[in-house]
């Protein structure tokens, strides 16, 4: 993340980093969390699962942030994320 | 974490879920998962024994929940979750009942079960899921179909007035009123974290697409349309007057937190309305298993 100065409070506020997890078999394609992951990670593969829907992608996955909306807005129970680490705020 | 093979950690809402019947039945892009996986993160949220909490569901596809969710669970006849939800309350007043039902089975077959229970305030939680339309029997005009909307049973158009559920919720007496739709993920769970906490009769609306039917009847696109839909056309009003909140087809949706208010619940008003006829000499119910506990 950039900043033009370091935040006043870069010293509380550690910005977290989550792992993604898709369980591809249980999704339906419904590209929910495609539309609303706010750091644009996820994409719908071209691949198949074995219900012939396109499950989602991780093709940033470093950007991920551990805001779980995915997890929260996925219908099918199919997506979900893990806290991997915490990085300080650096300007 | 507990993890399964290959070290892949499990799905945090598996511990709330019956996997064996996982996936589920709703069509891709339906919102109904989304308001159960909301319920679930305010169940986890309540500070309440999940033995001492009950789901009861009706039938329709929001009926269906109380299969998938593991906790106490009934899947009741169509319309008489609430029935049987004030029948497992009355009976049993420890347990924290919650009736998670749709919009045809809560307000039409059973909209004379919700007006009583919500004026005697028994002490339930009652979420219900409004997709606008019967949808699993084919798309027909439900109570809450939208004017001018097209479904099954109108297909020049919907000339029946829907209910405003908030309206009927509050005036009803219910004592705490809320919608929120399927995309305000957040919120709808404070509010479910809200009705489960209040005693007495609390309501929820979640507002949720239906792809299958409403949305490809009326040409709406997926559900995933109808989510951005929700996103440019909601309006958070926290205490509007529950009057104005009738939703138009295709027009905006004003969501919040309506009504929170307190009044006396069934159990507290038979209690005191007996303390004053007979005193001392009646023993209060609902309170006898509380005090042997202690």
């Amino acid at each position: 993340m950039q900043f033009w100065r370091k935040p006043l409070d870069a010293d509380k506020i550690k910005v977290p980093h989550g792992e993604i997890h898709i369980v591809r078999d249980r999704c339906k394609g419904c590209g929910f969390c495609v539309e609303y992951c706010p750091k644009d990670v996820l994409v719908l593969s071209e691949e198949f699962n074995t219900k012939g829907y396109h499950p989602p992608e991780a093709v940033k996955a470093d950007d991920c942030v551990h805001c779980q909306l995915c997890e929260m807005l996925c219908p099918e129970f199919a997506i979900f994320v893990t806290l991997k680490d915490e990085e300080s705020v650096e300007a | 974490m507990a993890t399964k093979n290959n070290n892949v950690p499990e799905h945090p809402m598996e511990r709330l879920l019956r996997m064996d019947r996982i996936p589920h039945i709703w069509c891709p892009t339906c919102g109904i998962g989304t308001a159960v996986s909301c319920f679930i993160s305010a169940i986890d949220k309540f500070k309440h024994p999940h033995e001492k909490i009950a789901v009861v569901s009706g039938i329709g596809c929001t009926g269906r929940v109380a299969g998938y969710i593991k906790l106490d669970s009934f899947h009741t006849t169509h319309g008489r979750a609430i029935p049987f939800a004030t029948g497992l309350k009355l009976a049993n007043p420890d347990l924290k009942v919650v009736v998670f039902s749709g919009d045809g089975d809560l307000i039409s077959i059973g909209g004379n079960h919700f007006i009583h229970a919500a004026r005697r305030n028994t002490d339930i939680t009652v979420v219900c899921v409004n997709n606008f339309i019967y949808a699993m029997t084919g798309g027909q005009c439900a109570p809450t179909t939208p004017l001018t909307a097209n479904s099954s049973t109108t297909p020049y158009g919907n000339h029946e007035r829907p209910f405003n559920l908030p309206l009927l919720a509050s005036s009803c007496g219910a004592v705490y009123v809320a919608r929120w739709t399927s995309l305000h993920i957040r919120r709808l769970t404070n509010s479910m974290h809200e009705a489960l906490n209040k005693p007495g009769f609390s309501f929820v609306e979640v507002v949720a697409p239906c792809s299958t039917l409403y949305a490809r009847r009326n040409r709406l696109g997926t559900g995933l349309d109808l989510l951005k839909f929700y996103h440019d056309s909601s309006e958070i009003c926290h205490g509007a007057d529950p009057t104005e909140l009738d939703i138009a087809f295709q027009d905006k949706i004003k969501v919040g937190k309506f009504i929170d208010r307190e009044r006396p619940t069934f159990i507290d008003a038979w209690n005191d309305n007996m303390k004053k006829k007979f005193g001392d000499k009646f023993d209060p119910y609902g309170e006898k298993k509380a005090k042997k506990a202690a």
